[in-house]
Parts: structure tokens; C-alpha cells; sequence
């Protein structure tokens, strides 16, 4: 169905102004890397061939690490230092996580994101993942043996803004410039090359390892519209072998007593699982305290066990459709994605609920990476005919909480992003000069059963009496789907001065200190990086600022001309003479703002043009 | 035609000031305009163009999510000429519709069956969409926003009482 894009002679850009763009789909079982080579997307293999990164990371004793199938061998013999799924942790609590006692890890509860307790110290989940993309950046480096420009991550459409932010911090982390989040549905939805002449509305039913997506899209010309997501956060693969591993167990009769036990009994579940998809029925063998266990599974016995998993799925699917306004007659075609789709019960409930066979003809395991590269290859801006556009939705709501413990929502669900909204807030006291706002995401009536994402203190309000002062706060979501928020008092036109606390997550200082402690800096001169990526920074800035003088050159009056002109030459000598990181950062930043005004000119430009001529008069 | 951030949501749009609009064209220039303005079309082009797009992008999507929506589309024609909603501070509505207000009120508290709700829940398209014609003929053919401000209100009670009779159906069913 992907058919093969060939440029045209002379249309495809010189190679050494193509940037390398990749695309990473950040599993919770797996996680690839993929790029556009030839105009075609595929996933880029590891030194031994396999294209497949076991999202597990392993603390090693001297200070090591062990990262994907390695680690992933390890799972049974060094549980405790071994975390293995580790997506479902990111930007969440403790009491976010389901079944956690079954989990063989040391958990440490913290406000806002749990930490992991290992033999290397504590470890945020934003941490561990890092690690996993940091070494899928390094193996897209090695393999087109250049620093790769930046890339596109992918998420569940059901992520909310919490988990996000993790996402993104993790990137920064391992040194990756994020061009976008983009939802996994979508990705894949690009890679069956729904964008050519697949005009309609296409359900993608993404059931991973640890999370399941429903995603309902309308195409039309290209345009990707997500008009509705669904779906549950705390529902996999994993699930499933959790699942049928009690079963076996209950019917072994025998006890996971050790944390390797568990972990034991978890992997040959899952082999299990995996050889049923083919076979009817097949023996679990294991290992339990010091007996040896062997179980006879059906295909049946598995299916019975799981029916409540897979009829999970199918509820969030009818929700879907409903928050869509849509019948299920009206889905023109079902993309199934995630490895957990090969399960025949999984693929015969689709194909029952909607009364149409599901498309499988990709790899459930690639597709995402593949949709992600593509995307990736376009806003690097390598595929000058490209045009996709994605507009994505929040897919929770936003709000802020209120007297009483009530959540007023300021940005409903499912609204296109970006979007920003504007609210006013008044003072309570006489002379009050400052204001808490409490920002949270979730659809409930009450603040408690909805997700914390900050707190916001306003502070430098004028004091006034009180109910005098005006102070709009305005929520911003850009089109990652990423909070900020700005204020000012409307009367005196002072900013109020906004200290975040995230419920979740990172501070910057947290990040650069993790930065600091991280294995990028343990094997490399922290110095030499700092100057590498300002000099990068300084590249890119220097060449987007010229593309665009060559492009809208003409709207410059001469004056500002000459002016971007000596910015640009500043900033190549600074780059070329010095060694300080400091100073060409200061020098690209002096040319980042000395073209606002000429990029805000050319927005503008663009805009009327897209106007021109295309009045719509009759109707 | 000079359009800035501070254009009205029609010239943005490109579309006649007026409340009859068909909804194919609105879409098609929304995604004509997102086209043009996206961040992601900046994605390689810097922070400051990133930056611009974004205001620019968010701006598009308020103005589609006004004009695609009769009731956002009429309250805002009615502010644009002078006569604001205000919701929370004028209740001022339509005489004959205060009638109207009481009557459904007690037909929902007295409905018992289904059939019950279903006959108010049609009543109340009706009555939408009469109110949808009037406002129409205001602001087009009249040009009276402030008639049409009453009759927005009126339309805005109507979708607040709707919600009310699908959560009572919504309760029948369980």
C-alpha cells in the first residue's frame, strides 16, 4: 500500500545541505529509529541488523549501563536494576500506576513523578529514557556518520500534557532537538500513505505494550485532522501477559515468591502469547522458586483470560466514535498498529465491530517509527514538495481549579492546537499583591480526580483594593500539545512575575543538573559539547536566516537588510574564531532577535498571500 | 486587502460579514490559511518564525472555532456592531421566550418516560432552529444586532437546557 516516492532529477536537495532528520517511536517495549534515505522511509538497524531497541535499561555495577536486548536478558537475573517499560512511568505518581505491586521495581513516591531506586542511584523515568534515546540518536549517527539536525518523537494520542513535557525533557536530555511530538495514530496513518488521495475518515487502533490508542482521523488533501482520540494510558501487551501469567501460575499451582521469579514468569508468558498468534496451543515452561513448571495454554484459555483486556479496547473505540460524532459505517478503514494487534482475537473484535478486515500489510512494529521519519524529513525541511499538514487536538481538557475544589475548563478537549485562552482573574483581599492558579488536566467535575500539571504564583500584582485589579492569564498550547502561561494586570499593564512549580516533572535546573551527571558529560569534555551544540545552534540559525533572505529578501527595507547582514556576519566570525560557547551563544541569540521583526514580516506576507484573490463572495 | 492579527475573524477568513455562511467554505479556508501559517511549516526556520507562526496559527484556529459555530458566529456579529452578549451581566431575552423557559422546565421536571424526553428534546430542535432563522434575518436582512443579541441568549439557554434533558436521558437509561 506505501508505494515507493522517487524524486524527481535535480528536485531532490544537494546532500550536503540535506539535514538528517529521523523519526523515533519511544515504546514502552520497543523503540525505533527511522529515516527518509532515497526518498523512501525504513527503520535504521543496529550493528548486528535488527532495527528493534528493547526499551529496557540496565545500572550495571561499575557504573555502566546496559541498553536494549542486553538489558533485556538481564530482566530475570537483576529485576530490581533493570527497568524494562518504563514509558508508563513518565510523568506520573506512584498511585498513577496499576498493579504496581506486581512490578519488581524499588519505587520511590515523589510529588508529581515517581522515581526508581537502583543500584546507581535514583532515576527519574525522564532519565531512563533518555538513555534509550540517546542511543538511538547515536546509532542514526553512526549511520549516516554525520550529527543528526533533529527529530520527530512520537506519543500516544491519549498522552496528556504530563507526560508530554517527560517526553520532551527526555529528548533534551539525550541532546535531540525535538522538530515535533507527534501522535503514534498519525505516524502511522503517514506511513500507509494515507495522505495520497485517501480522502475520508480512517479509525487507527494502536494497541502496544503499554498503552492503547484510538484515534479517529480525517484526511482531506493532505490534511491530517484528529477529531477525536481515546483510549487508556494503563492498557498493553503487557497487560495480557500479566494476565496469563496469574492464569498460569494459578494453574501450576505455585507462588512467584522473588522479584527474578516474577520477571521469569512474565517473559515465558509472553513467549506464550507470541507463539499462540500461529499456534493453538502451546506448553509454558518456567521457573518457580527451584521447581520447573510446565502448563498446556490454548489459544481459548489465553482468549478467555484476556476477553476483559480486549472488550477494554472495544469500549474506548465506541467512545471514540461518540466523542466524534460518528458511526462506525462511516470509518472508511482501520489501521492496526503495535505488535499486541497480531493477537487473531485482538484482529477478528475489529474486524466484527466495524464489519470491514483491518489493514495489516505493514509491520505493527515499524509503522510508527516510519510515519515519524517521514514527518521528520519534511519539517527539516528536505522535502520542499511536501505537504502534509497535521493539526492535532488536546486530548484532555485544561482547567483551572476554583473555590471548593472545582475545575473550571478553560480548554475543552479536543479543541484544534495550538490554541490560547485568555482569563481574568480579580483580587480577593485589599492590597493583595499576589495570586495562586493551580492548572490541571482531565475531564472530572473536582479538582482531586483530575491531573495536576502546575502551579502558578502571580506576584508583583500593584496593590489595589480589592476586585480592582484585572490580571488576564493567558493558557497557551502549542502544537506539541505543551502548557505555557503568561500574565499581566490589565489596568497598570504590569506583568506579573509567574513562578512554575510543575506537579510533574522537571524544573530547567533539575535538567541542566542532570545533564551535568549524565553519561553524555561522564565520557566527553562537558566544555567541548557546550561549544559543539552552540556551534550547531549557530549553523542552523544562520542558515534558516539566509533561506529566508533568499526567499522574502525583497521585503526588507535596505536598511534592516544591512542590518540582519552584519548580524550574520558577526555570527560568522564569533563561530569561526572563537572557542568561547558563551559568546556564540550571545551572537545567535543577538541575530534571533535582530530577524523578529523581518520573520513576523514574512508571516504576514505569506498570509496575504495565501488570501489573495480567493474572497468567497456567493454562497 | 491588508489582514493582520487584529483582523475581524471574516476578513481573516476572507468571507462576507454576515451570518449566513456555508460551512464547506469556512473549512476549506481554514486549512487553506493553517497551511500558510503553521508552525511546523517554520519547523527549520528558527525561533523567531516559530514564534509568529504560532501566534498566527492560534489566532486562525479561535476565528474557525467562532465561525463555524452559529451560536459563537451570531454572538460575535452582534459584538462586532455593538451589542455584546455579556451573558453573565444582561440576561435581557426575547419576552415571548420566557414563556417558553417555564414551559420546559416543568415538562422536564414532569417527564417520566423516554417518550417524554424525546418529544421535549424534538420541541427544542424547533425551537433551535427558529431561533437560528430569526437571528439570521436580524443581522442579514434587518441588520438589528440588538434583537439579535436577545435571540443569542435565547439560543444559548437552549443549549444549556439540552444538556440538561440528555443527562435526565442519560440517567433514564442506566
Amino acid at each position: 500500500m506505501a508505494l515507493l516516492q522517487i524524486s524527481e532529477p535535480g528536485q531532490s536537495p544537494d546532500p550536503h545541505q540535506r539535514r538528517i532528520a529521523v523519526g523515533i517511536d519511544l515504546g514502552t517495549t520497543h523503540s525505533l529509529v527511522a529515516a527518509v534515505r532515497n526518498g523512501v522511509a525504513e527503520c535504521l538497524p543496529d550493528g548486528q541488523g535488527g532495527v528493534i531497541l528493547p526499551s529496557v535499561v540496565r545500572y550495571l555495577e561499575n557504573g555502566g549501563r546496559q541498553i536494549g536486548h542486553e538489558a533485556h536478558a538481564a530482566q530475570a537475573d537483576d529485576p530490581e536494576n533493570t527497568i524494562a517499560s518504563v514509558k508508563r512511568f513518565m510523568g506520573r505518581g506512584l498511585a498513577d500506576i496499576a498493579g504496581r505491586e506486581k512490578i519488581p521495581y524499588r519505587f520511590i513516591d515523589k510529588p508529581g513523578m515517581l522515581a526508581l531506586q537502583t543500584r546507581a542511584g535514583e532515576k527519574s523515568p525522564v532519565e531512563i529514557s533518555a538513555e534509550i534515546l540517546a542511543t538511538l540518536r547515536y546509532r542514526a549517527e553512526d549511520t549516516f556518520n554525520d550529527d543528526l539536525y533533529g527529530a520527530v518523537i512520537t506519543v500516544p494520542a491519549y498522552f496528556d500534557e504530563a507526560q508530554r513535557q517527560a517526553t520532551k525533557d527526555a529528548a533534551k536530555l539525550a541532546g535531540i532537538n525535538v522538530l515535533r511530538l507527534i501522535n503514534e495514530p498519525t505516524a502511522a496513518a503517514i506511513a500507509y500513505g494515507l495522505d495520497n488521495a485517501s480522502e475520508g475518515i480512517y479509525a487507527v487502533f494502536d494497541l502496544g505494550g503499554g498503552t492503547f490508542d484510538i484515534s479517529i482521523l480525517r484526511l482531506t488533501q493532505g490534511v491530517f485532522e484528529v477529531v477525536a482520540t481515546g483510549g487508556d494510558s494503563a492498557l498493553g501487551g503487557d497487560d495480557y501477559d500479566r494476565a496469563l501469567a496469574d492464569w498460569i501460575l494459578n494453574k501450576a499451582g505455585a507462588q512467584a515468591a522473588s522479584a527474578g521469579d516474577k520477571a521469569a514468569i512474565k517473559m515465558a508468558a509472553r513467549a506464550v502469547k507470541e507463539k499462540l498468534s500461529d499456534a493453538q496451543s502451546v506448553s509454558a515452561q518456567f521457573r518457580a522458586g527451584d521447581a520447573t513448571c510446565e502448563v498446556a495454554v490454548s489459544r481459548s484459555d489465553f482468549e478467555s483470560v484476556t476477553a476483559d483486556l480486549t472488550a477494554r479496547t472495544m469500549t474506548a473505540v465506541r467512545k471514540a466514535l461518540r466523542d466524534a460524532r460518528l458511526s462506525k459505517d462511516e470509518i472508511k478503514g482501520v489501521v492496526m498498529v503495535g505488535g499486541s494487534t497480531r493477537m487473531p482475537q485482538v484482529r477478528r473484535a475489529v474486524a466484527e465491530f466495524f464489519g470491514r478486515e483491518p489493514l495489516i500489510n505493514l509491520n505493527p512494529d515499524e509503522v510508527v517509527a516510519l510515519g515519524a521519519a517521514i514527518q521528520a524529513n519534511q519539517l527539516a525541511g528536505n522535502n520542499a514538495t511536501g505537504d502534509l499538514l497535521l493539526l492535532d487536538v488536546i486530548p484532555l481538557s485544561l482547567g483551572i481549579e476554583t473555590m471548593g475544589g472545582l475545575v473550571e475548563r478553560i480548554v475543552p478537549r479536543n479543541e484544534t492546537i495550538p490554541t490560547a485562552k485568555a482569563q481574568d482573574f480579580t483580587t480577593y483581599k485589599d492590597g493583595q499583591t499576589a495570586l495562586a492558579l493551580h492548572v490541571v488536566q482531565g475531564e472530572r467535575d473536582l479538582v482531586q480526580d483530575c491531573r495536576s500539571l502546575a502551579r502558578f504564583e502571580l506576584r508583583g500584582i500593584p496593590p489595589m483594593v480589592a476586585g480592582a485589579a484585572r490580571i488576564r492569564v493567558t493558557f497557551t498550547v502549542d502544537a506539541d500539545g505543551l502548557l505555557s502561561v503568561d500574565a499581566k494586570e490589565q489596568a497598570s499593564g504590569v506583568e506579573a512575575r509567574i513562578d512554575v512549580k510543575p506537579s510533574y516533572g522537571l524544573t530547567d535546573d533539575q535538567i541542566a543538573k542532570m545533564l551535568q551527571e549524565s553519561f553524555t558529560t561522564a565520557e566527553q569534555d562537558m566544555k567541548a559539547r557546550a561549544l559543539a551544540e552552540a556551534q550547531v545552534d549557530a549553523q542552523r540559525m544562520l542558515l534558516a536566516t539566509q533561506t529566508a533572505l533568499d526567499v522574502d529578501g525583497a521585503l526588507l527595507p535596505a536598511h534592516e537588510r544591512a542590518h540582519i547582514d552584519a548580524l550574520m556576519e558577526q555570527l560568522r566570525n564569533v563561530a569561526a574564531a572563537s572557542h568561547d560557547a558563551g559568546a556564540i551563544e550571545a551572537a545567535t541569540q543577538a541575530l534571533a532577535k535582530g530577524t523578529e521583526a523581518f520573520a513576523a514580516e514574512r508571516m504576514n506576507h505569506s498570509i496575504q498571500q495565501a488570501l489573495a484573490g480567493k474572497n468567497v463572495e456567493a454562497i | 486587502m491588508s489582514i493582520n492579527l487584529q483582523s475581524s475573524d471574516f476578513d481573516l477568513f476572507g468571507l462576507p460579514e454576515r451570518f449566513a455562511q456555508d460551512r464547506a467554505a469556512i473549512d476549506a479556508r481554514w486549512k487553506e490559511l493553517q497551511r500558510e501559517a503553521h508552525p511546523d511549516k517554520f519547523a527549520a526556520q528558527g525561533n523567531a518564525a516559530q514564534r509568529v507562526a504560532m501566534q498566527w496559527s492560534v489566532r486562525i484556529n479561535e476565528a474557525y472555532r467562532r465561525l463555524k459555530d452559529p451560536q459563537k458566529r451570531a454572538a460575535y456579529l452582534c459584538e462586532l456592531r455593538g451589542f455584546p452578549i455579556d451573558a453573565e451581566s444582561n440576561t435581557a431575552m426575547p419576552a415571548d421566550f420566557l414563556v417558553e423557559q417555564m414551559e420546559w422546565r416543568e415538562s422536564l421536571d414532569e417527564a417520566r418516560s423516554q417518550a417524554d424526553l424525546d418529544a421535549l428534546e424534538s420541541e427544542l430542535n424547533r425551537s433551535r432552529n427558529e431561533t437560528l432563522r430569526r437571528i439570521a434575518q436580524l443581522l442579514d436582512d434587518q441588520g438589528d444586532a440588538g434583537a439579535a443579541a436577545e435571540q443569542v441568549r435565547a439560543l444559548m439557554f437552549i443549549e444549556r437546557f439540552g444538556h440538561d434533558v440528555e443527562a435526565r436521558i442519560d440517567q433514564l437509561g442506566q
